[in-house]
């Protein structure tokens, strides 16, 4: 073996040797007939195209502005969303939870990773984490405090573990400031937690 | 089964690091984990509940010092050896050596991709009546399968109000085995934080969980 070989080798040592293996294993699957190569690159391409916060961001903007929907939203989010041409198609089972000046929600799957997709893209590293997993049922007020999050001493938390093929996401309030904004305005202050509910919407005019 | 997976209420695992501007995947070779693990699933090779069950019964010390994807891979191996769709002496060299092993839905090719885009559907018609209502107290039964279960350790014996009724679903806790789909009725079921923790939890807190009727008693 080559001394620069040598050296790649031991720099990505880990990283390598799951690489390799994961490498046979698409190549076992796709020597024995179970997967089309092409249609693996479509999946990722899909998700990387296809899903995102801004699907959430265009659900929640609307329930900011459209009271009959908000209420059909709250009643019922899979069949409200789905009468939304322009969002990505959603599952069924999503429930979306309010929040309001008496009460804070927030989202996590303790036993794995249960996440929106639909809404909200793949979940970020720190949701599928220990450290949120563990504290966001115990210690909601500390989780949130990571996230530079604090909220009046006597609001209600309410945390929501997705425990089963039911999906949560968060409606954050609507910020001051933002009356006569057209829906796509709105959508620019959404945020990805703030639909998990580790954070709020952008303020209008606030470095983002 | 009560495995390092159930971290609900568990201390010690330090702060939350967000990452900013976080990519959708580290290195490349998640991308080929997700793709593989949602093409075998589609194709029928095992259910989703089957997939969680094999991640969470990785050795603990395994479960905890690898990355999500990491998991995905490690689970996503054995689950097909054990299935039998490959062997080990095939992962050892790399290659195809055995015959397939059919699969319920077929080879996974371009043509399935979009119907995996949206949410499979989970819910079943009821084979019985519900058996709580809206309102309703509950108590989270003190059970300790070493299968697959979706009830965490951490409400286990504790007493909440039923608040949601999301119908009857496919039951992991029979999925996951390959015991078949035993639909159950599935309810959003919601604790204090107090009842949960005690003197130690946040008296502004709840905290619900989804809970099939199986794990719940009338309290």
């Amino acid at each position: 073996m080559s001394e620069h070989h040598h050296h790649h080798d031991h720099d990505h040592s880990e990283l390598s040797e799951t690489e390799l293996r994961v490498r046979a294993l698409e190549t076992i699957l796709t020597e024995k007939g179970y997967v089309e190569p092409a249609a693996l690159d479509a999946i990722i391409q899909a998700y990387e195209t296809k899903i995102g916060p801004h699907n959430g961001a265009r659900v929640v903007a609307k329930a900011w502005t459209d009271p009959a929907f908000k209420t059909a939203l709250l009643e019922d989010g899979s069949k409200a969303i789905g009468t939304l041409g322009h969002v990505s198609r959603v599952g069924d089972h999503l429930v979306v939870v309010e929040n309001t000046p008496q009460r804070h929600n927030m989202v996590v799957c303790t036993l794995c990773s249960c996440y929106p997709w639909e809404m909200l893209g793949l979940p970020p590293v720190w949701y599928k984490a220990a450290p949120y997993r563990s504290r966001a049922v115990k210690d909601p007020r500390g989780v949130l405090a990571d996230f530079d999050v604090t909220l009046p001493k006597d609001m209600e938390i309410r945390v929501w573990d997705s425990t089963a093929e039911t999906r949560f996401l968060v409606l954050p309030m609507r910020p001051e400031g933002t009356e006569g904004w057209s829906e796509e305005q709105l959508a620019e202050l959404v945020t990805r937690d703030s639909m998990i509910g580790t954070g709020f919407p952008k303020t209008p005019g606030a470095p983002s | 089964m009560n495995g390092v997976h159930d971290m609900g209420g568990m201390d010690g695992f330090g702060k939350v690091e967000p990452e900013s501007n976080e990519p959708m995947f580290h290195e490349e070779w998640e991308s080929r984990v997700l793709a593989m693990v949602r093409a075998m699933g589609a194709a029928g090779a095992f259910n989703i509940d089957t997939s969680r069950f094999y991640r969470e019964t990785l050795p603990p010390d395994v479960y905890l010092s690898s990355s999500y994807y990491k998991k995905w891979f490690l689970g996503l191996e054995e689950m097909l050896i054990e299935k039998g769709y490959l062997t080990r002496e095939e992962v050892a060299a790399g290659h195809a050596i055995q015959p397939a092993k059919a699969l319920m839905h077929g080879k996974f090719d371009l043509g399935q991709v979009e119907r995996i885009m949206v949410r499979g559907k989970f819910a079943r018609t009821a084979p019985a009546p519900a058996k709580f209502n809206i309102g309703d107290r509950v108590r989270a039964r003190n059970i300790h399968p070493t299968t697959h279960t979706r009830l965490p350790r951490y409400v286990r014996g504790h007493v909440g109000v039923v608040e949601l009724n999301h119908g009857c679903h496919v039951f992991p806790d029979s999925a996951a085995m390959e015991l078949g789909e035993n639909p159950q009725w599935l309810y959003t079921v919601v604790f204090e934080g107090s009842d949960l923790w005690g003197a130690d939890g946040d008296p502004t807190s709840k905290v619900s969980i989804d809970a099939f009727e199986p794990y719940l008693d009338p309290a």
